[in-house]
């Protein structure tokens, strides 16, 4: 099957309901066959942003959407050509998978024997073809998800929208599916808009990730972008697990409670309250004498490949860093910790 | 022992009584008046033999009431789903105070006497002869009289099939507006229709009040010739009357009962095959069926 992919753009599209903002305008480009992921909590905005790209809102006035060089701001969903996948489906309990997959051909009125063909390709590359003429309700989630992932795709959609199709599943099933949605992604170049609260779903689906908080965006870039180098602390936070370390330049150095580590932050003076951050993977657990910081186990989590430490009194916040899972530590034991040199985050 | 047994044989002597309360008022009235309606002489008793004369005579003088109450029925039913349907749709979607007052409005007319609701329209239109003669008028009133009952239905279903998604699904597969209202809409909200359609019938067939104040001598519907019947001829013509009554609405009650609607109109019971589909799914999936809320 094969798609004609275009570029989405968003040109200051804000978004107010009842008079309160909901969207800050918003710029944004996703490349023609790019997987561009809108993550952040719920209230952020994604979903708005998802439905104005679709064409089921509209911006507020001044913001336009174009797909490849058309201004698609005034048109319907209708009349958008856009594919969209609902967090709950939202399939047709009235027709069958076939009836349900190939519903879009026929309001277009695409030639029965080449819609039966379009709608047969699509339920053999979701692995449906067994379950074709079943009623929705005697479908389980995983196999529903896949039936609105076929009907979005059949009529050819220039962009395909999805609206955390995977958070209605249980976590194993989400995982699997993932991956073969990603796979299908990829085989198939569509420009796709994901949108999820989830970032580990964010990461393995992206060519890039928009962060979005409170309305704004606060990043878009790669997934080792968004993780490595997050541009700000809200970004830092919503992405994986952070330590802070706040202390008191000295130097070359940052003093804190327990101990003394390389100062990263720029343009510190002596005596300037500074706070530098790392993530729980990128410390060591070191003998207290060659540490840069000591404290006290106060927890430790096994978490199998992993062991999450919980550790007290190297720093005003309690610190988590990930050892490897056979490193069996009791709490109470006083261990050192020192931080890898490009594991240091910091932020203006 | 004694002290827990007594309590416990007062609450089965006072469910016993109740029971024995609800037969003497439910059942044995109907029983009786069954019974009256096939016995030669009421009076003397079933000892004087049963018959199937009276039923007979109430159909031979009354099966024009019987036809005209299925007309007036039907013509109600069509009218309450051609303007209910499209008003359940809209006040289910829209979210606006207009629409909340519209539908408490809607059901003024339950609340209110037929016999007011009767009123008001001899008032306004008493005047227009062919139209007050006509079944049109009785029409009228019952269709103001079981509207509510078929909104309430449609919307009822409406809210709980997530509509709203449902329609977005299909624009974003191109479907215009008709389209989706004739090829979505109406599809799954036909179990609302159904219930509605049911209730509207079963409320026009036995309605009373309203229409015995809007009939004529020739628009007689079956409530008016029973009342007719057991104010001027003999006890066992009106029960044979009744019987005919029951014949003829029982089969929409236990349709109702079938389909789980009450007589309100809602539907009670989703559909069987619902729980069928939970049951059938392969054990190995059973745990990923969970079904968005």
């Amino acid at each position: 099957m094969k798609l004609e992919a275009v570029s989405v753009t968003l040109r200051q599209c804000a978004k107010t309901f009842r008079g309160q903002r909901v969207l800050e305008p918003v710029d944004l480009t996703i490349e023609a066959g790019e997987t561009m992921v809108l993550l952040g909590p719920s209230g952020c905005g994604k979903t708005t942003t998802l439905r104005i790209i679709a064409g089921l809102e509209t911006p507020d006035t001044g913001g336009r959407v174009l797909f490849g060089g058309e201004d698609v701001t005034p048109l319907p969903i209708q009349r958008r050509q856009v594919g969209m996948v609902f967090q709950s489906y939202a399939l047709f309990p009235n027709l069958t998978v076939r009836g349900n997959v190939g519903y879009g051909l026929r309001i277009r009125r695409v030639d029965p024997a080449e819609a039966r063909r379009r709608v047969d390709e699509l339920l053999a590359m979701t692995e449906l073809t067994a379950h074709a003429d079943k009623p929705i309700d005697e479908l389980s989630g995983g196999q529903r998800q896949r039936v609105a992932l076929a009907r979005a795709l059949a009529p050819r959609p220039r962009v395909l929208l999805l609206d955390e199709p995977l958070t209605a599943l249980d976590a194993r099933l989400r995982e699997s599916l993932r991956a073969d949605m990603n796979a299908l992604l990829r085989e198939l170049r569509v420009t796709s808009v994901y949108v999820t609260h989830d970032q580990a779903e964010a990461m393995a689906l992206a060519d890039r990730i928009v962060v979005m908080s409170a309305g704004r965006v606060e990043q878009c870039g790669t997934p080792r972008d968004i993780y490595h180098r997050p541009a700000n602390r809200a970004v830092a936070q919503f992405i994986g697990t952070f330590n802070r370390v706040a202390g008191v330049c000295r130097g070359d150095s940052l003093s804190t409670r327990g101990g003394v580590v390389p100062m990263h932050a720029r343009a510190a003076r002596d005596g300037d309250a500074v706070e530098q951050f790392f993530r729980p993977e990128d410390a060591q657990i070191v003998h207290p004498a060659s540490a840069q910081l000591c404290g006290s186990v106060t927890s430790a989590q096994f978490l199998g490949e992993r062991t999450r430490l919980k550790i007290d009194g190297a720093t005003e916040d309690t610190l988590t860093v990930d050892v490897p899972g056979r490193i069996e530590l009791a709490a109470g034991t006083l261990v050192g910790i020192s931080v890898r040199d490009e594991g240091w985050l910091t932020f203006a | 022992m004694s002290a827990r047994t007594a309590p416990r044989r007062f609450l089965t002597a006072l469910q016993f009584a109740l029971t024995l309360a609800l037969v003497a008022f439910l059942v044995v009235p109907v029983v009786m008046s069954v019974l009256a309606g096939i016995t030669v002489n009421y009076f003397r008793g079933v000892a004087s033999g049963l018959t199937l004369r009276w039923l007979t005579e109430v159909w031979s003088m009354y099966q024009g009431s019987v036809w005209l109450s299925l007309e007036i029925a039907l013509a109600t039913v069509c009218i309450t789903a051609v303007i209910g349907v499209p008003a359940a749709y809209v006040l289910a979607r829209s979210r606006s105070r207009a629409a909340r007052v519209v539908e408490e409005l809607l059901v003024l007319p339950v609340a209110l006497p037929g016999l007011a609701s009767a009123l008001a329209l001899l008032s306004v239109y008493g005047g227009f002869g062919a139209f007050r003669s006509s079944m049109w008028f009785i029409v009228v009133g019952h269709v103001v009289f079981t509207l509510p009952f078929m909104v309430r239905s449609v919307a009822a279903v409406c809210a709980s099939s997530d509509l709203g998604t449902l329609e977005e699904g299909a624009a974003s597969l191109g479907a215009t507006f008709t389209q989706r209202f004739f090829t979505i809409v109406l599809l799954n909200v036909r179990p609302g229709i159904v219930a509605g359609a049911l209730a509207v019938l079963t409320l026009s067939i036995g309605e009373f009040n309203l229409t015995w104040m809007l009939h004529t001598p020739d628009t007689k519907t079956l409530p008016v010739g029973l009342a007719d019947a057991y104010a001027s001829m003999r006890l066992e013509i009106g029960s044979a009357y009744t019987i005919l009554f029951l014949l003829m609405t029982l089969p929409f009650l236990v349709a109702m009962q079938w389909l789980g609607v009450d007589p309100a109109g809602a539907r009670i019971a989703r559909r069987v095959k619902t729980r069928k589909a939970a049951q059938n799914e392969t054990p190995g999936v059973t745990s990923t069926s969970v079904e968005p809320a």
